[in-house]
This record gives C-alpha cells, sequence and structure tokens, in this order.
C-alpha cells in the first residue's frame, strides 16, 4: 500500500478541480438563464455613478479628482449588493447541504462560486469602468490604469465578500449586516485601487498599487475560499 | 454497519437528545418516528455530517469517522427536506447536476432509465418552476435511483408524493436494501418496507 | 500539571476563580488610574509645544494601544475556540468585544478632543485615528454577528471566523491607510509625544497603561461570568453557588 500515497494527494487535486469546474459551470449556466437579476447590478453601477455629479458639482476639475474614488466606491457597492445571490439561493433550496456533503472538497466549490460571481458581477462592472469613467474626464491612460486596477481588485472584492455572505446565511438583518462585515474589509482595496489611479495621475509609477493589489488578490484567493467554506459548514450546522 | 454512540445535540438551549445509541447493519432499514420538534431531522443531519453532535461518535463498519468526515461522505446519500433543485434548470439537468455532484456522475442512458422510474421523462427539458412540489420530489427519486451509496438517509422523503410516487420510492428503498445497502428513515407516513430488513426507532418518547 | 491548567477550562471550574479576581483588577484598574491621573495632570511638566492640552495622552494613548491589542487577544481566544471547540475561549472572545470596542471609541473621542487645539479641528484623516476608526467598525462587525445568530454555538463560530479574518486584515489595514495618508497631504501631526519625554510623563504613561490593562482584564472577567450564567443557566452546578446573585 505504499503507493497509495500519492495517488490519494493526485485524487485530491482532481477532486479540487472538479469541483471548482462543477460549480463555476453551473452557476454561469443559471447567471445566464437570469441575466436580467445581472442587469440589475450593472444599471446600479451606472446610476451611482451619476449621482456623484449631481450631489457635488460639475466642474470639470473637481470631477476628476472625485472620479477614480467615486468609481470604485460604486464598484464596491455594486459587489455589496450582488454578494447575497452567491449563497442565499443554494442555502434556502438545500443545493449547500449537498455541497457540503458532495465528496469534493467543499472549499474547491465554493472557489468556483465564487470565479462565476466574479464573472457574472464584477467583470461586466470593469468592462463598463472606461465609459463610466468617460463624464468624469478621465483620459486614456488614466482609464487603463482604472481598468487594471479594477480588473485586480474586484475578483478580491467577491472573495472577501464570499466571507462575509457565508457568515450572515439565514441570519437575522443578513442585508444590512453583511455590508457591515464587509465593508471594513474592503477598505485596502479601495485605497491601492483608487490609489492607483491617483498616483499615475500624479506622476508617480502606478507598480507599486497594482503589485499590492495583485498580491492581495493571490493572498485572498488562497485564503478566503477556505474561511468561506468554514462560514459555509457553520451556516448549515 | 453504521452506529452512533451516545449522541446528543441541543437546538439553541433546548436539549433534543443525549445518551443516543443506534446501530444499523447492511441490508437493514431503520424508520424514525416520533412528533414534531422531537429532533428527528437533527439527528439525521447528525448522521449525515451536516449537524456537529454535542457528544457522542458515529461508527462506519467499527471505525470511529468525525462528523462530516470524507469517508463517512463518500459512503452516504443525504436527502434533505429541501430538494436541493434548481428552478432554472430543468429536470434532467437537475438530475445530472446533483448526480455529479453526489460523486457519481451518470451517463445519458443511466439519465434516462433514472427519469422513467420516476415517470418524469415527459417533462424532462420543463425548468424545475413549472412542476408541482410531487414532481419536485420526484428528481430527488430519481437521484436516488442513481444512487449505490452504501448509506441512505432520508428525511421524510414521502412528503408531497402521490400514491405512485410512494410505492416508487418503497421500491427503491427495497432494492437498495436488496444490494445490502442500509438506511436511515425518518417518517410520519408508515412506509411498507419489507418487514424482516426495517426496524423502527421512537424518539422523544 | 497540565491537568490542572486543563481543569480551568471548564466554565464551571472558572467561573468561581474570575468572580473572584474580577474585583481585585478593578481595585488595581483604580489604584493606577488614581495615581497615573495624579502624575499626569499635577505632577508632569507642561509641554513646550503643546501647552497643557497634550495632557488628554494620559488616556488617548493607553486606550488607543488597547483597543488594537484586545483585537489581537480576542483573535488568540477566537483560534483557540475554532481549533480546539472549547467553550470557553469562544466565551471569552465574547466578553472581550464590547470591551474592545470601548477602547476604540475611547481612544476616538479623547483623541478628537486633542485634535481640536493642537490641529484645529475635531477630525483629521491621521493614519492612526482613521484605522482606529475602521477597528471600530471591526468590533461593530462581530458584535452584530454574535447579535443576530440565536445559537450560541453557531454565534461562537461565526464570530471566530470573522475575528480571525479580521485580525489578518488589521495590519493590511493599518498599513495602507498608512499609505493612502502619505500619498495625499504627507507626514500629519503625530499623536504620541516628542521622543524626548519627561521621566514623569512616561510614569504617567505607563501607570495610565496598566490602569487600561487592569480594567480591560476585570471588564472581560466579569462578563465572561454574566455570560457563563446566562449560557449554563440549565446546568446543575451553578444552582446552589449563592455568589452569583449579584452577577445576573
Amino acid at each position: 500500500m505504499s503507493g497509495a500515497r500519492p495517488q490519494d494527494a493526485d485524487g485530491e487535486r482532481d477532486g479540487a478541480l472538479a469541483g471548482l469546474a462543477w460549480a463555476l459551470a453551473r452557476d454561469l449556466r443559471i447567471a445566464l438563464r437570469t441575466r436580467s437579476e445581472l442587469a440589475v447590478i450593472v444599471a446600479f453601477y451606472a446610476v451611482v455613478v451619476t449621482l456623484f455629479p449631481l450631489a457635488t458639482t460639475p466642474d470639470r476639475n473637481t470631477l476628476l479628482t472625485l472620479g477614480p474614488g467615486v468609481l470604485w466606491v460604486s464598484a464596491l457597492l455594486a459587489s455589496l449588493l450582488s454578494l447575497p445571490r452567491l449563497f442565499a439561493a443554494d442555502f434556502a433550496d438545500g443545493t449547500l447541504e449537498q455541497m457540503a456533503l458532495s465528496p469534493w472538497p467543499l472549499p474547491a466549490i465554493v472557489s468556483g462560486k465564487i470565479a462565476a460571481h466574479w464573472l457574472t458581477t464584477g467583470l461586466p462592472v470593469v468592462l463598463l469602468a472606461p465609459l463610466a469613467a468617460l463624464p468624469y474626464g478621465l483620459d486614456g491612460d488614466a482609464i487603463g490604469v482604472l481598468g487594471a486596477s479594477l480588473a485586480l481588485g474586484t475578483p478580491i472584492l467577491s472573495l472577501l465578500g464570499a466571507i462575509g455572505a457565508a457568515l450572515t446565511l439565514g441570519v437575522r438583518g443578513a442585508g444590512g449586516l453583511l455590508a457591515l462585515l464587509v465593508l471594513p474589509l474592503y477598505v485596502p482595496v479601495l485605497i491601492f485601487g483608487a490609489g492607483a489611479v491617483d498616483a499615475f495621475r500624479a506622476g508617480l509609477g502606478v507598480d507599486a498599487n497594482l503589485s499590492l493589489l495583485g498580491a492581495g488578490l493571490i493572498a485572498a484567493a488562497v485564503g478566503a475560499p477556505f474561511a468561506a467554506a468554514a462560514a459555509v459548514r457553520i451556516a448549515l450546522d | 454497519m453504521l452506529e452512533a454512540h451516545d449522541l446528543a445535540a441541543r437546538r439553541g438551549h433546548a436539549r433534543l437528545f443525549s445518551g443516543m445509541g443506534l446501530r444499523v447493519r447492511a441490508g437493514e432499514a431503520l424508520v424514525v418516528t416520533g412528533p414534531n420538534g422531537c429532533g428527528k431531522t437533527t439527528l439525521l443531519r447528525v448522521l449525515a455530517g451536516l449537524t456537529l453532535p454535542d457528544a457522542g461518535e458515529i461508527r462506519l463498519d467499527g471505525e470511529r469517522r468525525a462528523a462530516g468526515s470524507p469517508e463517512l461522505r463518500a459512503a452516504s446519500t443525504y436527502c434533505g427536506h429541501a430538494h436541493a433543485i434548481k428552478d432554472d434548470l430543468s429536470a434532467r439537468e437537475n438530475l445530472a447536476s446533483l448526480a455529479a455532484l453526489s460523486g457519481e456522475p451518470a451517463d445519458d442512458a443511466a439519465l434516462d432509465a433514472a427519469l422513467d422510474r420516476v415517470a418524469l421523462r415527459g417533462r424532462q427539458a420543463l425548468p424545475a418552476r413549472a412542476l408541482s412540489q410531487g414532481q419536485r420530489r420526484r428528481i430527488a427519486l430519481a437521484r436516488l435511483a442513481l444512487s449505490r451509496r452504501r448509506v441512505w438517509i432520508l428525511d421524510e422523503p414521502a412528503t408531497a408524493l402521490d400514491g405512485d410516487g410512494v410505492a416508487t420510492l418503497e421500491a427503491l428503498v427495497a432494492a437498495h436494501l436488496e444490494r445490502d445497502g442500509l438506511a436511515v428513515v425518518a417518517t410520519h407516513a408508515p412506509l411498507a418496507l419489507p418487514a424482516a430488513r426495517s426496524r423502527s426507532m421512537v424518539l422523544g418518547g | 500539571m497540565a491537568n490542572s491548567w486543563y481543569r480551568y477550562a471548564s466554565p464551571a471550574s472558572f467561573h468561581p476563580v474570575a468572580l473572584r479576581l474580577a474585583p481585585v483588577f478593578a481595585l488595581a484598574a483604580a489604584i493606577l488610574a488614581i495615581a497615573g491621573l495624579y502624575v499626569g495632570f499635577v505632577v508632569a511638566p507642561t509641554d513646550a509645544t503643546q501647552g497643557e492640552a497634550y495632557r488628554i495622552i494620559y488616556v488617548h494613548v493607553p486606550t488607543a494601544w488597547m483597543a488594537m491589542f484586545v483585537y489581537l487577544v480576542m483573535a488568540f481566544w477566537s483560534a483557540l475556540a475554532l481549533g480546539f471547540n472549547t467553550r470557553l475561549s469562544a466565551m471569552m472572545a465574547q466578553a472581550l468585544a464590547p470591551t474592545g470596542a470601548i477602547m476604540a471609541a475611547l481612544a476616538l473621542w479623547t483623541g478628537a478632543f486633542w485634535g481640536r487645539p493642537t490641529w484645529g479641528t475635531y477630525w483629521a484623516w491621521d493614519a492612526r485615528m482613521t484605522s482606529t476608526l475602521i477597528l471600530l467598525f471591526l468590533y461593530f462587525g462581530v458584535m452584530a454577528l454574535r447579535g443576530a445568530i440565536d445559537d450560541p454555538r453557531r454565534a461562537d463560530r461565526a464570530c471566530a471566523i470573522l475575528t480571525l479574518v479580521g485580525a489578518v486584515n488589521v495590519p493590511i489595514i493599518y498599513f495602507s491607510v498608512r499609505w493612502w495618508n502619505t500619498l495625499h497631504q504627507g507626514a500629519s501631526v503625530s499623536l504620541t509625544a516628542a521622543p524626548t519625554m519627561a521621566k514623569t510623563m512616561l510614569a504617567g504613561m505607563l501607570l495610565m497603561t496598566f490602569a487600561a490593562w487592569a480594567w480591560c482584564i476585570a471588564a472581560a472577567l466579569w462578563r465572561v461570568c454574566a455570560i457563563v450564567v446566562e449560557r449554563e443557566r440549565g446546568a446543575s452546578w451553578l444552582a446552589p453557588d449563592p455568589a452569583l446573585k449579584g452577577v445576573t
């Protein structure tokens, strides 16, 4: 039986990949059939971006200063709005129980769900950002930096948000509580993300900001699925 | 053989049961009955590994297994109150998806046979939201028809089923026991299971 | 040896000990605070640049330290609670959260009072102040999550996960806020006093720090006792003890 161990490790990795792929494919398929819910998130992002100039001033210079922060805060709120979708439906109809009982590792399944969540709610926001940045007077290169920072940062929002979404499953006042739990954790992402555009406009390099976001993304991708999976098990207990 | 020794569980501050033991041998069904709120569902969830017991241990084939351990998960199929059915997927997609998730992927022929068995073949392409409660429960039955796991844990499997559906359920469980599988079934409605192979246990008496 | 320590990991044996220790720490906190305030407000000299206003640091700095430190202790108990499934550790973490939140709130409040005469504003987006504010939000989150879950055991584990995720984030938040601060407005006035601190100033600060420690321990112990009584009210060991009357 000495040969059993490496085989087990292989089996475990295959199981993790299979679980991730299964959850990703299934959630994407369901998302494609409920497209209107996704459109709501994107529309919400567009509306929030529109509100800020109305609440402050149409002055070009002010908007140029506010722009990166506004676009980032809007992305943050859009992510928050979409988070309950991540687990709540599966929790209510019992699918989450079956996921927890699957022979595939739960963190892998959760990773697949988070990836699908980002592809359907985070990616549209990243793609919309150049358009949303135009009214704020950002020019081509600044928009490129903004897009890069959002592309690196919004997956972190989905990953950290998944922990909050799992912790608030089946809990009183889950929506407001989710915001309170998750928004403070989003602070570094917001700072480095919006800061990248500011640094670029100030003539400083953006490498440091983007590298920090990248490092944060790797750390979150490794750690958050385990925390979220543990929170899911607690919610099912 | 599935055994539990000295199990205790509570919900909130209320103790549901303690010092509970049970033993189900291969080819045997344990039917758990009792009034509402006596802890049937909690007992089944503990056996399935969803709920951590306050105390006690679970043994599979004599080996002690932590609640929810991979060995326990790989050996059992749990069918709970909620059917784990997605409204936006068709009956067939739901079945294929659940079978894959539980580690028993089914090919087209197997899916056809299972859907035939529960009389859903004609409605397999409809999104599940168009199905009745009983028909949705039949998807869960079709999943049992595909499952070759040794341990079946069924929580009120007859809910919302009509006469034909209950008969199918009974036949599925009987065939499972025939294969030397074992089952723990919580139910209010009496099920016609092979008498020689089933025992019953009353909780909260 | 290990056995005798384990004994105190059970709420039943810890409860009477905690009930006896709490007043001792409370008394120590009172004595240290009186001594510290006396040294800080009467004995210590007036600061050359900031005048009398600086004296609020005798409250501000110890509470700011404790706000951060209590979170780490909470994370420690949470890790134990998750790792070993010990009830008492989870109760300790639960008991510490309000104390930490009060420390963070006190630090912010005194910071605002200190900022008014020094910077001419109650709130400046100073890196330390901003991180302490976010820390306060983290405490609120843990307490709100606790309040939203009925089953105490589920609440224990959910709060433990949240606390640990927060603990990983606290240094990152602190670093990011400092990063943001230096990018936007350069170094602001530091809240800690000048390095050439007079000996009496240091003595006052140390006394107040120990007072804050003692008070946090006393408050946490009392709260743990109340939590034990609430959770174990069905258990037999609680009933005959007359010492409990004052706690519930």
